[in-house]
């Protein structure tokens, strides 16, 4: 594999709960080459989202490394980190703060980094996402779900980052609020030349958005595999084919 | 055979600063002893559709309806004394998260046990009898332990199961299924879904089964209406989803990404102010 | 512009600027605020005090620190002459006095939520917020002033500091934010987590601009809300200190004093305790009213 620009080795993700020590990730590792779309899929609790949220700091690393270009990541990270690598969350309801317009929420990161002609960027922010200036000055309430996270999108673009952390992006969208999104990120990604990485209980979603995916089951890695071989039902696992079975709908058992 | 529900012009009404709005339109349709899908996005009225038939709309909501007939007696003139004789007995609703229908002080032996003091006379042993063999029809492997359990110690799968057992311990005719396999992980919601089904088919029990999931309704109904703002825009049996006349039923089909096809970028419902009228 | 224009300008869905999008919320909120009667009481009284302080020279016919003629004048009642609500032992006029009285209440209503309101948002908001060490021994120290009543720990604070009605305004504001500090912390446990709060760090903003612009603004409502609501207990503390004469020392027209001093004449002439009485009962309900209005819009969890 070559040039790989965001890796896991032995990833482990410890959270403590009292005295209870709970396993969410064990030994994870992945390697995102430049470029790449990834995508890792998996059901509740199997430690999916918890990958994303190490890589960026909201969930404590007990074990592995992280390497963004070969560099291990600092702990806590850092300003150069997060200019690099950007995250979109998966409730549009719950990642936009209540009481701040579009405008706040955008020009708060060229702020903090000190970014010039924010005006701008914030108009081509704002249009890159389909949004119009109309939508500048609305607070989240004004917004639907779909365009919410089309704010949390361009939220993630201003800085402009080389990775994207995608946590179920469109989970909480309808079915056709969510064609558009994918749509949205996959031009997005041709566009910018972004390497994504991204979580989905949707295995048709995954496929439709990544190159490659990986199964996730308890905290581990069941397998990998491209998209060709997810077409080909090329899985070796049990698990895989279980998943690949519910997603085409319902199986009566006889 | 006469149908077991019969809904006419049903309406439901909710008052809003700016005048009343109508999220529920004119809706009709009957039911037999079969799964009927009804399929919408947010907003389109499927689950005010659904508890609108049990008398469950929240205040300050209002029902009307020319018809709402179920096995014979008239639902819109139940006295609150007919309702709780027919709630739980004969008709049942499971809601999508079942943290919030399970009571977190009972066990759910009481509670299982509490469902069948209301509807029929049977002694202490009987029902702990009659509520450990409905854990193990849904499919709990170890009922005895869930039977002693309380909902906070089970998982997410676990508590929708227990739930599905609460509800069809009374063996019910009609049972409303709002969503109920959308906060369960894809492998347990064959598994529901698998009891849902024999119950129709060994119970003869009718099913209404309301979820914004396409594709899911189409493998797993017999009958689908699809609602749109409101009003039913189509009515067609589940086999014949991708023959769909109505542009608003193709273009829900055709928004799906697919594992086999790569179609990019995907189609994009285009919403047409008609619909809506 | 005319009336009908301003009114879509600001409740239009298509801001064109940052202060329309402010200003579009503060009147969507005033007009919730507008639909509840008994909030509007509430909000006419706290204004009609307001006014009161400020026009005090004004609206009161005599001066109400001078005597008026001991012989004559001394406990008129009510409505007798020039003196509508009569006069106390001192022959001084008491309508006079109530309204310049009402300088001292609102100065007490001010100065306090100016102290209280920041100091338990800051220590609330911190120790919500990073959690661990600091919050254990912030919320400690809350405790410590949680554990003794209110009226109790400000008149330690007033005999160690000596009488007067600065002395019994600071103590007062160190007693009333440890629940300020409580609400605050509790608010900021329910946000901390959030996505939104995730997205700001992810953003790279320091802790002090999370706590200052994202925490803070949804912590403030229900902070408003509970000071509006304390502000009936924080007149009447402040009475109660004028009331033992560890507050308002004599001749000063504050409220609580003018009962205390009223309370010997109480059976023979009634008005000259009353009256006081009854201005700080209406103040009072005043600041209640308010607070619950503004509850009703600030703060959605509460709305039925």
């Amino acid at each position: 594999m070559t040039d790989p620009l965001l890796e896991t080795r032995d990833l482990d993700v410890t959270f403590r709960r009292g005295r209870d020590r709970v396993p969410a990730v064990r030994g994870v590792s992945l390697s995102v080459r430049r470029g790449e779309s990834y995508g890792i899929v998996g059901e509740s609790g199997s430690g999916k989202s918890t990958v994303l949220r190490a890589i960026c700091g909201l969930a404590p690393v007990s074990g592995g490394q992280i390497l963004l270009d070969g560099v291990p990541i600092p702990t806590p990270r850092d300003a150069a980190f997060y200019r690099r690598v950007q995250m979109v969350f998966q409730d549009p309801y719950a990642s936009l703060h209540p009481r701040h317009t579009i405008d706040r929420v955008l020009s708060e990161p060229l702020a903090i980094h000190g970014f010039d002609r924010r005006e701008e960027r914030i108009e081509r922010a704002l249009s890159e996402v389909g949004l119009g200036e109309g939508f500048r000055f609305r607070y989240p309430h004004q917004l639907s779900g779909g365009q919410r996270q089309r704010v949390a999108v361009a939220r993630a673009l201003i800085l402009e980052p080389q990775v994207l952390l995608l946590d179920e992006p469109t989970s909480a969208l309808d079915a056709s609020i969510q064609a558009e999104v994918l749509n949205l990120l996959d031009r997005i990604r041709a566009e910018r030349g972004l390497t994504y990485v991204m979580v989905s209980h949707d295995l048709a979603v995954v496929a439709h958005m990544c190159d490659r995916l990986m199964v996730m089951q308890h905290g581990r890695r069941v397998e990998e595999l491209t998209r060709d071989q997810l077409r080909a039902k090329a899985a070796t696992t049990d698990y895989t084919r279980q998943l690949l079975a519910a997603s085409r709908g319902y199986t009566p058992a006889d | 055979m006469a149908p077991l529900l019969t809904v006419e012009d049903l309406r439901v009404t909710f008052p809003t600063r700016r005048g009343p709005s109508e999220v529920v339109r004119g809706v009709s349709f009957t039911l037999g002893r079969e799964r009927l899908g009804i399929v919408g996005e947010s907003g389109s009225g499927k689950s005010q559709t659904g508890r609108a038939i049990l008398g469950l709309t929240p205040r300050p909501g209002v029902m009307t309806a020319k018809l709402l007939d179920f096995d014979g007696i008239d639902l819109r003139s139940a006295t609150p004394a007919q309702w709780r004789k027919l709630r739980g007995a004969r008709l049942s609703m499971v809601m999508q998260d079942p943290k919030f229908s399970l009571n977190p002080t009972m066990t759910i032996g009481q509670q299982l046990t509490e469902m069948l003091r209301f509807h029929a006379r049977m002694s202490a042993a009987e029902k702990q009898r009659a509520a450990l063999a409905m854990l193990e029809a849904v499919q709990i492997r170890d009922p005895d332990r869930v039977f002693r359990a309380y909902p906070h110690e089970l998982s997410g799968g676990m508590g929708q199961r227990a739930m599905i057992a609460m509800m069809l311990v009374t063996e019910p005719d009609l049972l409303i299924a709002d969503e109920p396999t959308s906060a369960l992980d894809v492998t347990v919601q064959v598994e529901v879904l698998r009891i849902l089904d024999r119950l129709v088919r060994d119970r003869g029990m009718g099913l209404i089964f309301i979820s914004h999931d396409l594709r899911l309704v189409g493998s797993f109904c017999d009958r689908v209406l699809v609602m749109y703002a409101g009003r039913v825009v189509e009515e067609l049996k589940a086999s014949d989803l991708d023959k769909a006349s109505h542009p608003y039923t193709r273009g829900l089909m055709n928004c799906l990404p697919q594992i086999d096809r790569d179609v990019r970028p995907l189609p994009v419902l285009q919403r047409d102010e008609a619909w809506a009228r | 512009m005319t009336e009908l224009s301003r009114r879509d300008w600001l409740l239009s869905d298509h801001p064109a600027s940052r202060r329309q999008a402010r200003l579009g919320q503060a009147y969507r909120t005033w007009l919730g605020f507008r639909g509840n009667w008994l909030a509007m009481v509430g909000l006419g009284v706290v204004i009609l005090l307001i006014l009161l302080a400020i026009f005090a020279d004004v609206i009161a016919p005599f001066d109400p620190l001078i005597p008026g003629d001991l012989r004559t004048e001394r406990f008129l009642p009510p409505g007798s002459g020039a003196h509508l609500l009569g006069t106390d032992d001192q022959a001084r006029d008491i309508f006079s006095r109530i309204v310049h009285g009402s300088r001292l209440t609102l100065m007490v209503v001010a100065l306090v939520s100016v102290i209280a309101t920041p100091i338990g948002m800051i220590v609330g908001t911190t120790a919500g917020y990073f959690g661990g060490w600091t919050d254990a021994i912030l919320m400690r120290i809350t405790d410590i002033f949680l554990a003794f009543p209110r009226l109790i720990l400000a008149l330690a604070f007033v005999s160690a500091l000596g009488p007067g009605i600065e002395n019994a305004i600071i103590a007062i504001a160190i007693t009333s934010w440890p629940p300020y500090a409580r609400l605050a912390r509790a608010e900021t446990l329910t946000i901390r987590d959030s996505d939104f709060i995730n997205a700001a760090r992810l953003q790279g903003a320091s802790s002090l601009r999370i706590l200052w612009g994202h925490v803070t603004p949804l912590c403030l409502s229900s902070v408003i809300i509970r000071v509006t609501l304390d502000m009936a207990g924080i007149i009447l503390t402040a009475a109660g200190l004028g009331f033992l004469g560890l507050g308002a020392q004599p001749p000063q027209p504050e409220w609580g004093a003018m009962i205390a001093s009223g309370r010997q004449f109480l059976l023979d002439f009634w008005w000259v305790a009353t009256m006081p009485g009854i201005a700080i009962f209406i103040v009072s309900l005043g600041f209640n009213l308010l607070g619950d209005g503004l509850r009703d819009v600030l703060d959605p969890k509460a709305r039925k």
